[in-house]
């Protein structure tokens, strides 16, 4: 259903909504699924965000996401500036993915003390985004809603476990998807919620010992 | 949201609201948002519009590529056309600006893209402010805008990479005419064909930037659609209809978009783009942002 302020918005750093405030919404979920400021970043850039992704600052969207900027925030356009400044180390290149990958997707592996993720994701035009692929696992996380991510050991009951861990927190679950790349293998969890986590239920759910690791995502769009 | 304008304007007129409230009414139940929270977010969108309007009169901005940028100022200062010292002209002013500073990696309000935000700003302030109209009276009017915006999101498309130039400044200027006309004190229906007589105007128009880029024609396209928007105003408001309802003609703007080749969806493929000079400009300009920020 499209709503009003989806059409007079987003607020947002020009110049193209695709191309610079979905770049930039890629960064900052990139960023919360690594876990804060990345110290060095690797991100390829595919399609039409090779082609026209330096005019449109889609460099700058990608690294000022990175740095936790969100799509309104003017520093987007120094943010490669900010970048050097803080000493981080940002490397774009282009890259051809799949020929079906949409023409506005980048892949970004992240490092942040210690920890690497391996994000895909794509610009779907006005702003709104999808990452298809974290750490080889398929995904569809939109960003929109608050959104719990987690990789668990694929045993019996952990899904009903999770879910007692957030009705005991009295959070209400809006959607869930379970993903693994082969049987037996790690469960990839993406847990869309209708407000935010407490940082106790997420520390909660961390703390199982079956839970490799869990990330909080913040809402960053319509 | 409503799917059918006319579907609005029948709403409207049978319960004697403005298409700004049967609005505000639908969003607040789509969405299980307060009207009064909802209003805020249009009020902080208009500020963010009547910002980027300032910054972008000041004329000093230019975008990445150095291709555009300053025109506004140039535009606001002149007294030599046959539109100096009118609101239409300030109005074209303002629409260069909002794009301007788009371009320019400032701030602007996406309504509904960035590629097409300069017509409805430029077009509501620009009509408010020689007419002396307070600033809530605006809000409404963005209202009515995002109304008419989501019906040609589910009738057509709002993307020039699926429906040209005419889905992304062609909407804005659909919008920017609707709302205006409320805005103005027209009537529900005087809104539709308002709607109507403008997107009319703006049937056809392809998306080819140069490069790709959100800079030529851009910038100007938002002037021209704002002077198209205004063209529709004056027509519905002084009681002329057109003659296609309003849904059709929205209609036959996703038809045309889908049938339009893909050298004319925003891939600089064709069009201007595609000239000998739109391409020298684009490679040299490229090679210059290159230069500019690595």
């Amino acid at each position: 259903m499209v709503s009003i302020l989806d059409i007079i918005g987003p607020i947002m750093v020009g110049p193209s909504s695709s191309h610079t405030a979905g770049a930039c919404r890629i960064g900052l979920l990139t960023r919360m699924l690594v876990g804060g400021t990345p110290e060095r970043a690797r991100i390829e850039l595919h399609g039409s965000f090779a082609r026209t992704g330096e005019g449109h600052g889609t460099d700058k969207a990608i690294a000022g996401g990175l740095l936790g900027m969100r799509p309104d925030d003017e520093r987007l356009r120094d943010a490669l500036d900010i970048m050097e400044r803080e000493g981080l180390d940002y490397a774009f290149e282009k890259t051809s993915l799949d020929d079906d990958a949409h023409p506005n997707t980048t892949r970004i592996t992240a490092l942040h003390a210690g920890f690497e993720v391996v994000v895909v994701g794509s610009s779907l035009g006005a702003g709104r985004i999808r990452l298809t692929e974290v750490d080889g696992f398929p995904v569809d996380i939109a960003g929109s809603l608050p959104t719990l991510v987690l990789v668990a050991e694929d045993r019996p009951g952990s899904v009903a476990r999770i879910a007692g861990v957030l009705a005991e927190e009295r959070i209400n679950l809006a959607t869930m998807r379970v993903t693994r790349k082969e049987r037996g293998g790690d469960a990839f969890m993406v847990i869309e919620l209708d407000d935010a986590p407490s940082a106790d239920a997420t520390s909660r759910i961390g703390a199982l010992e079956w839970v490799r690791w869990v990330r909080a995502l913040e809402k960053v769009g319509a | 949201m409503f799917r059918s304008l006319a579907d609005a304007i029948h709403a409207a007129g049978s319960r004697r609201m403005s298409l700004a409230d049967v609005a505000l009414e639908a969003e607040a139940k789509d969405q299980g948002r307060d009207r009064a929270d909802i209003l805020a977010a249009l009020e902080r969108a208009l500020r963010v519009m009547r910002g980027a309007v300032s910054r972008g009169l000041e004329g000093d901005l230019h975008s990445a590529s150095g291709l555009v940028g300053g025109d506004a100022a140039k535009l606001r200062t002149s007294r030599d056309g046959p539109l100096a010292n009118t609101a239409f002209h300030e109005i074209l002013a303002r629409a260069l600006a909002v794009q301007e500073v788009n371009a320019a990696m400032g701030v602007i309000v996406a309504a509904p893209t960035a590629g097409g935000a300069g017509v409805l700003p430029a077009v509501l302030t620009g009509l408010a402010d020689a007419r002396g109209l307070d600033d809530a009276r605006v809000v409404n009017a963005l209202a009515t805008a995002g109304l008419i915006g989501a019906v040609i999101a589910e009738r057509a498309s709002l993307s020039g990479a699926e429906g040209g130039c005419q889905a992304e400044t062609g909407a804005a200027a659909a919008m920017a005419a609707g709302s205006g006309v409320e805005l103005l004190g027209g009537t529900p229906v005087q809104v539709g064909h308002g709607v109507a007589l403008t997107l009319q105007g703006m049937l056809g128009l392809v998306c080819d930037p140069l490069g790709g880029l959100v800079e030529l024609p851009c910038v100007f396209r938002n002037a021209t659609g704002s002077a198209i928007a205004l063209a529709g105003i004056e027509m519905a408001l002084a009681g002329i209809t057109f003659a296609i309802p309003v849904d059709e003609v929205i209609d036959t703007m996703g038809e045309i978009g889908r049938a339009m080749d893909v050298r004319y969806r925003e891939t600089a493929g064709g069009g201007l783009a595609a000239t000998p000079t739109g391409r020298r400009l684009a490679r040299e300009r490229l090679v210059q942002i290159r230069r500019s920020t690595h």
